[in-house]
This record gives structure tokens, C-alpha cells and sequence, in this order.
């Protein structure tokens, strides 16, 4: 184990996936020369060279491309987009090429590809940089999607995206490049997708989430302990795959739940996660279940309105405590 | 590196022209100077695009424009809201994401708008606002009038589908878009030569049957003059034209593009290179020259741009704060009847 950034344990996950498959190339606008806009591919052109840490232009079709087609040519791409914002003009390539092509072919190419890059919300950067657009590849049949919450889960979850023979959609986290967690060192620590984590048990609530959302949670866990209520708190990881039987099964225990996200609340991941415990855990609910998420506006710039769009603690503890009333 | 080649222009312009560019430029200037001691002083958030050195690309077009005109820019937008006659105060209280703001404190830096005055605003999508601009100019041409579309874009642009899209029917369709390409020689730390193999930017534009020419931006007189043949040509014809603007930015990016970030893309030298060819300088060095500017008038300049500025972080500072219950307004405008 090593104390690394989450950004540290991304940069690690991609070169030892470099050193190990040499079909391994990075592409993406400032991540060689310039060493990554957040820090994230820092020294990796310098050690794996121009060909396989590749320059752009500000050209996201391009970018998508470019890894699609490589990707069914038979190398292993990493698309970097500066934030996933920007990717929203490469949505053709990704949905109607990359996502496709396996199906479309009954089977008989690969498109083993991820698209990464930090999404989210905050640090007052307004409406067109400031999202989260999971659901809208969640949506989609034949992309995985995948958003770590820890440093230890930045570097396993890429690692098997890297691995993995599909297209994958790897969402990160700005507000999380920074922070410190406890990463295996072992070149052979993948994280599986599909896999949930029980990050912290209760046995009154179940609060899920997944990315940023995930330490909110913990915090209004903590809150709500000492309100003598005990939260469980998932961390989903992914979103497709999703490990729907790790949610049931705490809602089996605690018979309510909680699904939380930071993005728009209007047919989001939450809609999709709440109406399945629904479908499937029915006999187990005591309470209807709540969702949490942000306010259904474009981002506003001023602190105070943006505060009030981006989903918090507080939202987190009114809702758990609405539902296990 | 970005070079520059220019052949030196027939300068005409008459001084009172040279002293409102002159003016107009230093309060830009010194406007953005003031804007990097706010956000570092934690007023004012999100991002901080500067246009320092790019001044005379602004200075040069926007007063050739009427009000019934369009502009439209990228997120380096300050300079631009403020030669349209954005109240300064209305910038600033923008940034500090206050109700008295242009945006009423939505927008922020990067989305500053000034619609009665043609200004359709910044845009944080590199290459976005082209498309719209197309469309903007086919609106004018549908309604038969004589306006134009301006639209200012970053080098880094060039390289987005969406404007080749948007050139290709802007030619098409004949519709009159002024494509302004701020060449400032780099997009983040990506210099125009490792961005492109064709880095003459008028003939990607003749690609798509659009005329254009390259301009000095360094020099605000020589930009005016282009753009005055050019504005006035296309009022008649109707028809888009690309100008290619070399200029260079000499700060940051943005502010997280410090010194040392920038040691990455470029040396030290080639800003004070470029500086030696400061617009505000060079126009100041005519109007001396012409016994139009004193050191009296200079110094009455810049104390009325001072001036200018703290009454504008006065009024920001005074300015409320967006109500919470103003969130959910605007998402939607509402519908009067249909
Ligand atoms: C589609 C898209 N991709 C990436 C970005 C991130 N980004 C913002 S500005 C910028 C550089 C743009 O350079 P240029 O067009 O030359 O304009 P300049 O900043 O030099 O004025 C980049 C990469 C973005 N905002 N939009
Ligand atoms: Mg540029």
C-alpha cells in the first residue's frame, strides 16, 4: 500500500497498463507536453514517448475517433477529454461507433476503448463546465460505466477498464483529483466492474451513491449516527455494470433506501437505481424510496445559488430522515 | 513559436479615431489588470480568462459596429462586453456573481452578455460559438438587413469540426459572419504549429470559398483599417469573410497557468518580445507623435479609467447577491399564450 492522490493512482493505473500491454496509448489535448491539464498523465509522454502519449488539437471527434477506430484495429486507446463537458460534440462517435460496433457486428469486433476524464459539478465554473452527464451513458447499451470514488478504486477500476473489451466510460471526479487514500501497489490489483462496496454498515437506512456523492454520505452518516440512526453506505463504482444484488441485499436489512447522485435529479442514475429496488426489493421496503440530486438547472455562477443547485450533506440527512420516520 | 509576417499598412485613420481606440483599450487593460487582484483576493471565482495584449483586436472592430450587429465570442470575453458598451459595472458585478451583473449573476466570466447591445455573448465550448454565429447571420440575411455577424474565435478553435461546418455553410447559404480567428499563437499550452499542418489560416478559410486576410492585431490602427474596408464591404455584399488576426496573449491562459506552467510551451523572451509590439504603446507613440496626447491627458486618462473601475467594484460590491428563490427562474422563458 502507498498514499497517493486519486490523480496519482490514475497516472499509476496507466503505466503499469502501458509497461504491461504495449498496445496501451493515451490520447487526448494537453496531456504529453503540457503534463495534463489536472495532473493526471504528468511524465508519461516523457517516459512512454510521443506515439504513445499523443497530443491533439482541441478536436473531440477527433479524439473519439480516433481511439474507436484504433480500438477496433486491435490497440488498447485511453481518450483523455479535458472534462467530459467537452466531449458532448464526440457524443456520435461514442454512442453510434463505439457503442455499437460489437452488436452491430454480431460479435465480431472489439472495441476495447476508454473515454476518460473529470466530470462533476462546483468551483463556481457555470453552466457549460460544470455537470454531470452519467446517466446520458448509462442510457446507452454497450458502454460501461464506471466512477471512482477513492484513489485505491481510481487505479483498480481503470486498470480493469483498460482490460476490459468494451467500451468504457470512465468518469472521474475534479473535486476528488486531490485527495490522499491508501492505493495497493501490486501491478496485478484490478477492481472488477459490477462490484459495489459496502463502505461503511448501519442497519436503519441505505444510503447509495457513487463518485463524489460517496463522502457525503459517509459525512451524513456520521450525522446521523449520532441522531441514532444508522446508515449503510454503498459505493455502486459502476453504473453499468450495476450490483443491484449488493443494494437489495442492505435493503433487505434496512428496509429503506436513499439513492443519491450530484447530477440533475430529472432521469438520472438514481430514477434507474431507485425504480429496480422498486421492481425487486418491494417486499422488502418500509418507506418509499428517496432519491438526492441536484437541482434541475443549468449551473448558475453566483456561490450561493450554485450551493443551493449541487446536492449536500444536509439533502442526504433530510432524506433518511423523512424515510425512517 | 508564434511569428509574425506582416507588410507594414497605409495608416489613415484620424486621431480622434486613434484616441477612442487608445481610451477604449487602456480600460481594458487596466481592467483585467484589476480583475487578477479581485479573484486573487478570492472576490470573484470560477475561471479568469485575460485579454491583455489582444486589446486592438476589439479596439479595432467593435466600434465600427451598430447596435442592430452581433457579436459573439469566446470565454476571453471582458474586452469584448466592454467595447460593446457593457457598463463596466455590470462586468464586475458579474464576476462577483451579483444580482446587478450583466447575467444577473448566473453567467459568470465566461458568459457575459449585452444583448441590446448586439453582444450575444462569451462562450466556455471552444469552436461553439461559430455554428451559432452562422446562425445568426442567416437570420440577418432572412430578414433583409444590412447588419453583420462578428465572431470572435481562439486558434485552438479552428481545429473543431463545427467551425468547418459552420465556414463551409456560412459560404454556402452567403451569409454575412465576420469569422474574427484570434490567432494569440497558442491554445493552452499548445503552440499552432503542433495543432495543425496547414497553420495559414486564410486558406482554410478559402477552402470553403470564404475570402480572407491576415492582420497584424498587434496594431490597433491597422486592425481598424481592415476592418472598416471589410464591415463596409459586407454590407453591401452580404457575404462572409474571415480575418485572420495574429496577436498574443501575454498572461496565463488562466490563472491556474502560472509562470511555471507556462515554462512548459513558451519562454520568457517571446512574451517580452511581443510586448515590445504592445498596442497601447504603439497607439500612445502615434498620438504623441500627432501632439494629440500630453503627458497631462495621459495622466487624466488613467485616473478616469481608475475612477471608472473603483466605482465599478463599488457598485459590484453593494450589489445583492441572486435571492435564492431566483435558482429555478429563467430555465425556461415563460410562455405568454401561444
Ligand atoms: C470543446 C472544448 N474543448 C476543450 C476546452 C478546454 N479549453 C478551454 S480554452 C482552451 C484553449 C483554446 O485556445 P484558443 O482557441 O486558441 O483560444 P485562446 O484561449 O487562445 O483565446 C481549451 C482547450 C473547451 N472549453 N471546449
Ligand atoms: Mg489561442
Amino acid at each position: 500500500m502507498a498514499l497517493m492522490r486519486y490523480a496519482e493512482a490514475l497516472r499509476l493505473a496507466m503505466a503499469e497498463e502501458m509497461e504491461r500491454d504495449p498496445s496501451v496509448f493515451i490520447c487526448g489535448e494537453e496531456v504529453g507536453q503540457y503534463q495534463g491539464t489536472f495532473r493526471v498523465t504528468e511524465g508519461l509522454m516523457q517516459r512512454f514517448g510521443r506515439d504513445r502519449v499523443v497530443d491533439t488539437p482541441i478536436s473531440e471527434i477527433g479524439i473519439a475517433g480516433m481511439a474507436t477506430g484504433a480500438a477496433m484495429a486491435g490497440l488498447r486507446p485511453i481518450a483523455e477529454f479535458m472534462t467530459w463537458s467537452f466531449a458532448l460534440s464526440a457524443m456520435d462517435q461514442i454512442v453510434n461507433h463505439a457503442a455499437k460496433i460489437t452488436y452491430m457486428s454480431g460479435g465480431r469486433i472489439q472495441c476495447p476503448v476508454v473515454f476518460r476524464g473529470p466530470a462533476g459539478t462546483g468551483n463556481q465554473l457555470s453552466a457549460q463546465h460544470s455537470q454531470s452527464l452519467e446517466a446520458w451513458f448509462m442510457h446507452v447499451p454497450g458502454l460501461k460505466v464506471a466512477m471512482p470514488a477513492t484513489a485505491a478504486d481510481a487505479k483498480g477500476l481503470l486498470k480493469y477498464a483498460i482490460r476490459d473489451p468494451n467500451p468504457v466510460i470512465f468518469m472521474e471526479h475534479a473535486g476528488l483529483y486531490s485527495q490522499r487514500g491508501e492505493v495497493p501497489e501490486d501491478p496485478d490489483f484490478v477492481i472488477p466492474f459490477g462490484q459495489a462496496a459496502i463502505v461503511r454498515e448501519g442497519t436503519d437506512v441505505t444510503l447509495v451513491a457513487y463518485s463524489h456523492m460517496v463522502s457525503t454520505c459517509l459525512k451524513a452518516a456520521v450525522s446521523l449516527h449520532d441522531m441514532g440512526i444508522s446508515a449503510e453506505v454503498i459505493d455502486l463504482r459502476t453504473l453499468t455494470p450495476l450490483d443491484m444484488d449488493t443494494v437489495l441485499a442492505s435493503v433487505a436489512k434496512t428496509h429503506r433506501a436513499v439513492v443519491t447522485q450530484e447530477e440533475w435529479l430529472n432521469v438520472g442514475a438514481a430514477a434507474e437505481i431507485a425504480a429496480r429496488i422498486g421492481e425487486m426489493g418491494f417486499d422488502d421496503l418500509d418507506a418509499p424510496v428517496l432519491r438526492v440530486g441536484g437541482a434541475d438547472v443549468p449551473m448558475p455562477y453566483a456561490k450561493k445559488l450554485e450551493s443551493a443547485a449541487i446536492p449536500n450533506e444536509q439533502d442526504v440527512i433530510a432524506a433518511a430522515l423523512r424515510v425512517t420516520d | 513559436m508564434a511569428k509574425l509576417t506582416l507588410d507594414p499598412r497605409d495608416t489613415s485613420t484620424d486621431t480622434q479615431e486613434l484616441l477612442g481606440m487608445y481610451r477604449l483599450m487602456v480600460r481594458v487593460r487596466r481592467f483585467e489588470e484589476s480583475l487578477y487582484r479581485r479573484y486573487r483576493e478570492g472576490k470573484i471565482g470560477g475561471y479568469l480568462h485575460r485579454y491583455d495584449g489582444e486589446e486592438a483586436l476589439v479596439a479595432g472592430v467593435v466600434p465600427l459596429l451598430r447596435r442592430d450587429d452581433y457579436i459573439l465570442c469566446t470565454y476571453r470575453d471582458h474586452g469584448h462586453a466592454i467595447s460593446c458598451g457593457v457598463p463596466m459595472r455590470e462586468v464586475m458585478a458579474e464576476l462577483y456573481g451579483r444580482v446587478g451583473g450583466c447575467a444577473a449573476g448566473k453567467g459568470g466570466s465566461m458568459h457575459l452578455i449585452g444583448p441590446e447591445y448586439g453582444f450575444l455573448g462569451g462562450d466556455g465550448i471552444v469552436g461553439g460559438p461559430v455554428p451559432v454565429a452562422l446562425g445568426v447571420g442567416y437570420a440577418i440575411k432572412m430578414r433583409g438587413g444590412d447588419q453583420v455577424c462578428a465572431c470572435y474565435f481562439g486558434d485552438g478553435a479552428i481545429n473543431q469540426g463545427g467551425v468547418h461546418e459552420s465556414m463551409n455553410m456560412a459560404a454556402l447559404y452567403g451569409v454575412p459572419v465576420l469569422f474574427i480567428l484570434e490567432n494569440n499563437g497558442y491554445a493552452m499550452g499548445t503552440a499552432v504549429e503542433r495543432s495543425t499542418r496547414q497553420p495559414d489560416m486564410v486558406a482554410k478559410a478559402a477552402a470553403h470559398g470564404i475570402a480572407g486576410e491576415q492582420i497584424d492585431a498587434m496594431d490597433a490602427q491597422v486592425v481598424r483599417e481592415a476592418a472598416s474596408r471589410i464591415i463596409g464591404s459586407m454590407r453591401t455584399t452580404h457575404e462572409p469573410y474571415f480575418l485572420e488576426a495574429r496577436c498574443y496573449r501575454y498572461v496565463g491562459h488562466g490563472v491556474a497557468d502560472n509562470a511555471q506552467q507556462q515554462r512548459f510551451y513558451r519562454e520568457e523572451d517571446e512574451i517580452e518580445q511581443w510586448k515590445r509590439r504592445d498596442p497601447l504603446l504603439s497607439t500612445r507613440a502615434r498620438l504623441v507623435e500627432l501632439g494629440a496626447l500630453g503627458e497631462a491627458d495621459e495622466k487624466a486618462l488613467e485616473a478616469e479609467v481608475e475612477a471608472e473601475i473603483a466605482e465599478a467594484v463599488a457598485f459590484a460590491e453593494q450589489s445583492p447577491e441572486p435571492p435564492l428563490d431566483s435558482l429555478y427562474e429563467n430555465v425556461f422563458t415563460e410562455s405568454m399564450g401561444v
